[in-house]
């Protein structure tokens, strides 16, 4: 059973993925991305890892892709608005995209075979083993993060804050 | 996973759906006949004893009506959208508790479709999800009008769920757990030696009340029902929807509001317990205590749902500017309060 399920959401995920890049319309994109954020989460739920999967959905399908979807319909992108790129660029982006995928491919030949612990412990995954191991064995770099995000949320609204002083002249 | 366990949980699913619909149809006659009485009319009388059979009258319109699809590049989208509202509306009654435990015959059945570990996760991450719906709706309709009212509810929506989430934070610090049913469970404790009254509304007040406007918010209810807007919008993101397509975003709209009354009566208002639990299971019967509590949270939810039918039609609706005001600028720091206040309550009392 749980080798059906994952079955399904891998091919769904690696469709979701492929239909991604190869949207035409950006919008068609986000929600196709959207579609490959819930077959990951379901990964992490066949993983037993329940608080990741529930935060990666509101993190990343509740909120970087809203704000990503919002940008693109306010912008109103189509095919006719899409610029034409020069050949220079596209070879530049098939030879990067080679490049990452030879070297995805090198990494993974040289993985060993994953062996699974002896002992699983199904419980690892819950919010309470992970609040635990955040708060007890990594503090310091939990509160590091903290102070991180603390930050560049101050940045965030420093930059959008409208400037009062007059506009130095352009030359 | 065996069969037994499948069917209970198939029936209970069935059963949810079904009174959700139920109340969620009735919603939409109670809220005219509230309306009638709050301007002294008659309001809806016409169909059946009472005008009880409008819902049914109405939905028969929505369904004959013409299904018009507007020229637009994205059809599958335009469908898309009211069916990911809809469901997205639906989903959050899978993880709320309905009862306590019920004894059949000898097989306990448990009142709830899925007792996961992180629930109050889930449903925050449900109703973030609840703005593609719309949002998908609006920018697929290929109308300025539609898109702009998209955009005004979806960022009016992600605008309150920050407080929603951080007031909910309070609350799970005292009750530490993210488990809608353990949180519903510990509100059976005793208060001031009543058993069954220990509700979360009287630990955490300020909460609560952040709570709920977030709610209204949320639902897109009158004092925040911005997104339509006549003189401005037109019908917000549903402009060009027709039909069962309309009646679908405008279904969901009740739908959300009884979900979130039963979450609100769930979390703050001790769900399914009610004053005496312990001495009507003592003295009467546990099934009975459990089929009360039941009754006593679908009071509470209904109670809720006209306490929103109140609002709608006694407070004028905010503008577009005080609506972010008072969701940036006053909620949000109330509820950071409120967590530092309980941290603080929490550290004091222990």
């Amino acid at each position: 059973m749980t080798f059906y399920i994952f079955l399904f959401l891998a091919a769904l995920a690696v469709f979701c993925g492929l239909m991604t890049v190869t949207s035409r319309n950006p919008v068609h994109s986000v929600i196709f991305l959207i579609g490959c954020f819930f077959a990951i989460a379901g990964h992490y739920l066949l993983l037993n890892a329940q608080f990741l999967a529930v935060v990666h959905i509101i993190v990343y399908a509740g909120a970087i892709m809203v704000l990503f979807l919002f940008t693109l319909m306010m912008m109103n992108l189509n095919e006719a608005s899409e610029g034409h790129k020069p050949a220079l660029a596209r070879i530049s982006a098939v030879v990067s995209a080679g490049l990452l995928l030879f070297i995805l491919i090198a990494a993974l030949k040289k993985t060993e075979p994953f062996a699974p612990p002896l002992t699983i412990d199904h419980s690892i995954g819950l919010v309470k083993a992970l609040g635990n191991t955040l708060l007890n064995e990594y503090l310091l770099p939990f509160e590091f993060v903290s102070i991180l995000l603390l930050s560049s949320m101050v940045g965030a609204v420093l930059i959008a804050k409208r400037d009062k002083s007059p506009k130095p002249e352009l030359e | 996973m065996e069969t037994s366990f499948l069917i209970e949980k198939g029936i209970l699913i069935l059963v949810i759906w079904g009174i959700t619909m139920l109340i969620a149809l009735y919603s939409t006659f109670g809220e005219r006949v509230v309306a009638a009485y709050f301007q002294d009319r008659r309001g809806p009388n016409r169909a059946g004893p009472g005008g009880l059979l409008q819902p049914l009258a109405d939905g028969v319109k929505m369904f004959t009506k013409e299904d018009f699809i507007p020229n637009t590049p994205n059809k599958w989208l335009f469908i898309f959208g009211p069916a990911l509202f809809m469901t997205t509306a639906l989903l959050t009654s899978s993880v709320l508790p309905w009862g306590d435990k019920l004894n059949i015959f000898g097989y306990e059945v448990s009142l709830f479709v899925a007792d996961i570990n992180v629930a109050i996760l889930f449903i925050l991450g449900v109703i973030s999800i609840g703005v593609y719906g719309i949002m998908i709706g609006g920018w697929a309709s290929n109308n300025k009008f539609a898109l702009l009212g998209a955009v005004r509810a979806s960022s009016q929506m992600i605008s309150y769920e920050v407080a929603m989430g951080l007031s909910i934070i309070a609350l799970l610090m005292l009750s530490g757990t993210l488990s809608v049913r353990e949180i519903a469970a510990q509100q059976g404790g005793d208060f001031l030696g009543i058993s069954g009254m220990k509700w979360n509304i009287f630990y955490q007040p300020l909460g609560f009340l952040i709570f709920l406007v977030c709610a209204f918010a949320e639902t897109n209810r009158t004092p925040f029902d911005l997104p339509e807007c006549e003189a401005e919008l037109i019908g917000g993101y549903h402009t060009e929807y027709s039909s069962m397509k309309l009646g679908f975003f405008l279904f969901a709209e009740y739908i959300s509001m009884f979900i979130s009354s039963a979450i609100i009566a769930t979390l703050y208002f001790g769900g399914y317990n009610y004053p005496g639990v312990n001495w009507v299971a003592d003295h009467i019967g546990p099934n009975i205590a459990t089929i009360l509590g039941v009754v006593v949270l679908f009071a509470k939810i209904i109670f809720f749902i006209f306490f929103y039918m109140w609002v709608r039609w006694t407070l004028p609706r905010f503008r577009y500017d005080q609506l972010m005001n008072l969701g940036w600028k006053i909620l949000i720091p109330l509820a950071i309060a409120n967590i530092i206040i309980t941290g603080t309550a929490i550290l004091l009392l222990n």
